[in-house]
């Protein structure tokens, strides 16, 4: 049913929707309000769901990592510091094989304080052996919460996931989605079956100690099944889309790119002005496409590549700097388009809620095209 | 406001920073009934009455936000809560 | 893009209810078939502090996510901030400012603009007994500009508020609504 709420409010509905058995949540700006929701739902008998108070963040995931393990279907959402503070806990997750489902409302890290987003924090843990995926809308957002689930739980996968959205511009946000019904959702969501579990009968120990002879072959088992997910992802979005009208079998989404010489690649909410952005240099006859990722963790390196085989010119637009080098995404779009002959350009943006509009994105085609680029976007010069 | 390397920030920035606009109403002491217990002081969020003789009680409008709760705790009803004009 | 798309940019302090005012406009109109965003922009998070909201309407889906830089349309809570902020920076000529005042004019509005000045607080005081502004000032955007139906803000009132707290926000609203309607602003 078509419906108008705050995107933090469908994301909870969403999650609702997935019947997780445990939740453990610490609230924290802007992710407060989906906590809040959970919180309000398992007051009110809207959901059976165990909600586990916890001290800190660190608590919150090592609450869901024990959860998981004990066979139960399990959610979390954070942002930014309280990210930082799961850090440890997050690389378990993904080491013990829980598929945890998280929500991340992308925010800026400190210092300096800030409370805005960018998607530094997500960004940070790239590392961690989750799935990642970046919603461009709060359509997108609720769906990719249900998608995250049949996806990680699936004995092939097992892996974690963040589902990110930007802080505030769609956490904040009301805008009319579609929400499914309960029904739907069951239809196409199974109960959650784990692979193992801790069983006082049939006892096991996750997570133990592996020797030198071993511990490379477990790192490189959780790198074939980060890799199996991009399949996992086109089966699971393609049913997704049979079911709700609403296809993410796709890694990485095109918008007139079949014809574009110049394509952005973002990721997340800015998607949507850069296309707006992108209707009106086509007007005027700038022949302009985006590439918007879904799916950054795994990378879509051949997606990618396959897509953009025409372009001559690439404007990545990230949301995060890795200091001392270059922003996360332009790094790996690189990587995947070595040795062909199209010009990456790398715009650093956005960060800490610096607001992005139209004109900024037609600045950035205009740059790329001149050849301008690896730089901090919309630098105050009277500040530095 | 330049940038300060490690986002620094000297003491005093509160002063600068004026709240008092924030307003509908604006407290209004009334010397003859107040008993001089000080309670308004201690009880204000932003700290901005002063103490300037014995039953005189100043407050400093410039960070005033008019909560109301120096009048609303006052024993002996000694502040009024006067509409600001806007 | 579609046939229309229409801005409304609110300015407030921290604890008057802007965002408030901005999701209830968003699902009043959604309720009358239009396509709406409503979103916030925060400063410091305190009370009195500056704070914008924003709400968008269109025929269809609204992908854009800056920030309202052009209104069609302005609401002013507190009416000293035209004293620190361009209020109506970017404002579109045929555009209209609601502002909560005592006064009845003299404000800087560029040329095209109309005013529309309302004792807000007043009315806030007299109905809900606090100087919260923002469900009169709504009645007052919805008699003004037409984009929402009067009924579908009470409604959207009604799935914020419960009983009492409902009743005197549906009668600011209605209040300054009829305020508006009637000429008697």
């Amino acid at each position: 049913m078509k419906q108008i709420l705050e995107g933090s409010h469908a994301v909870a509905e969403a999650t609702r929707l997935c019947r997780p058995e445990v939740i453990a949540a610490y609230p924290i700006t802007p992710q407060t309000h989906i906590v809040e929701a959970l919180a309000q739902m398992v007051a009110d008998c809207r959901l059976q769901s165990e909600y586990i108070c916890v001290e800190s963040e660190f608590s919150a995931l090592s609450a869901c990592l024990g959860a998981s393990a004990a066979g139960s279907r399990t959610y979390s959402a954070t942002t930014s510091q309280g990210l930082a503070l799961m850090f440890e806990v997050c690389f378990n997750v993904a080491g013990m094989r829980l598929p945890i489902v998280m929500t991340i409302a992308n925010r800026a890290l400190s210092a300096p304080l800030s409370i805005w987003n960018d998607q530094q924090d997500s960004i940070a843990l790239r590392d961690s052996g989750w799935i990642q995926l970046y919603a461009e809308d709060n359509q997108e957002a609720l769906d990719l919460h249900i998608l995250a689930y049949r996806v990680c739980e699936d004995h092939d996968i097992l892996l974690p996931a963040f589902v990110c959205f930007d802080g505030f511009i769609l956490t904040h946000t009301y805008e009319p989605v579609d929400m499914p019904t309960q029904e739907e959702v069951d239809a196409y969501l199974p109960a959650f079956n784990p692979y193992q579990k801790l069983d006082a009968k049939d006892p096991i120990s996750f997570g133990m100690y592996a020797t030198p002879d071993y511990y490379l072959e477990f790192r490189y088992e959780n790198q074939r099944a980060m890799l199996r997910t991009k399949e996992a992802i086109r089966k699971y979005g393609a049913l997704f889309g049979e079911q709700f009208g609403r296809d993410y079998s796709g890694l990485v989404e095109g918008y007139k790119l079949e014809d574009a010489e110049v394509a952005i690649i973002a990721m997340g909410s800015i998607c949507g002005t850069v296309k707006d952005a992108i209707d009106e240099m086509r007007a005027d006859g700038k022949k302009v496409g985006l590439l918007k990722i879904r799916c950054y963790r795994p990378f879509p390196d051949e997606e990618i590549a396959a897509a953009l085989s025409h372009i001559k010119t690439v404007a990545v637009l990230d949301k995060n700097i890795s200091l001392g080098s270059k922003g996360a995404v332009a790094l790996e779009v690189k990587d995947a388009l070595y040795g062909s002959s199209i010009d990456v350009y790398d715009y650093i943006l956005g960060l800490g809620g610096r607001d992005i509009r139209k004109k900024d994105i037609k600045a950035i085609v205009d740059l790329a095209e001149k050849g301008s680029g690896d730089m901090f976007y919309g630098l105050r010069e009277e500040l530095l | 406001m330049p940038l300060n390397i490690g986002c620094t920030a000297r003491p005093g920035k509160s002063r600068d920073n004026r709240t008092g606009s924030w307003r509908v109403f604006y407290p209004v002491f009334v010397k003859d009934k107040c008993t001089g217990c000080g309670i308004c002081t201690l009880i204000c969020p932003e700290g901005c009455i002063e103490v300037k003789g014995e039953k005189e009680y100043v407050p400093d409008l410039n960070y005033c936000k008019g909560c109301g709760l120096c009048a609303e705790e006052c024993p002996g009803d000694a502040i009024m809560m006067e509409k600001e004009e806007k | 893009m579609g046939f229309f798309l229409r801005e409304l940019r609110i300015h407030g302090r921290g604890g008057q209810g802007s965002v408030t005012a901005a999701e209830l406009i968003a699902v009043a109109a959604f309720q009358g078939g239009v396509y709406a965003q409503a979103f916030p922009a925060f400063g410091v998070e305190r009370r009195g502090a500056p704070v914008q909201a924003f709400v968008r309407f269109s025929d269809e889906m609204i992908r854009l996510r800056s920030q309202v830089y052009e209104p069609d349309y302005i609401i002013v809570q507190d009416s000293t901030l035209i004293a620190d902020i361009n209020v109506f920076a970017g404002m579109k000529a045929g555009g209209i400012a609601i502002i909560n005042t005592e006064k009845t004019g003299g404000y800087p509005a560029p040329e095209g603009v109309s005013i529309i000045t309302i004792d807000a607080t007043k009315i806030a005081l007299e109905e809900i007994g606090l100087p919260i502004t923002n469900t009169a000032l709504m009645g007052a955007f919805a008699a003004a500009t037409g984009e929402i139906e009067f009924s579908a803000l009470e409604d959207a009132l009604r799935g914020r508020f419960e009983g009492k707290l409902a009743d005197t926000n549906i009668k600011a609203s209605q209040r300054a609504y009829e305020m508006i309607k009637g000429g008697s602003a």
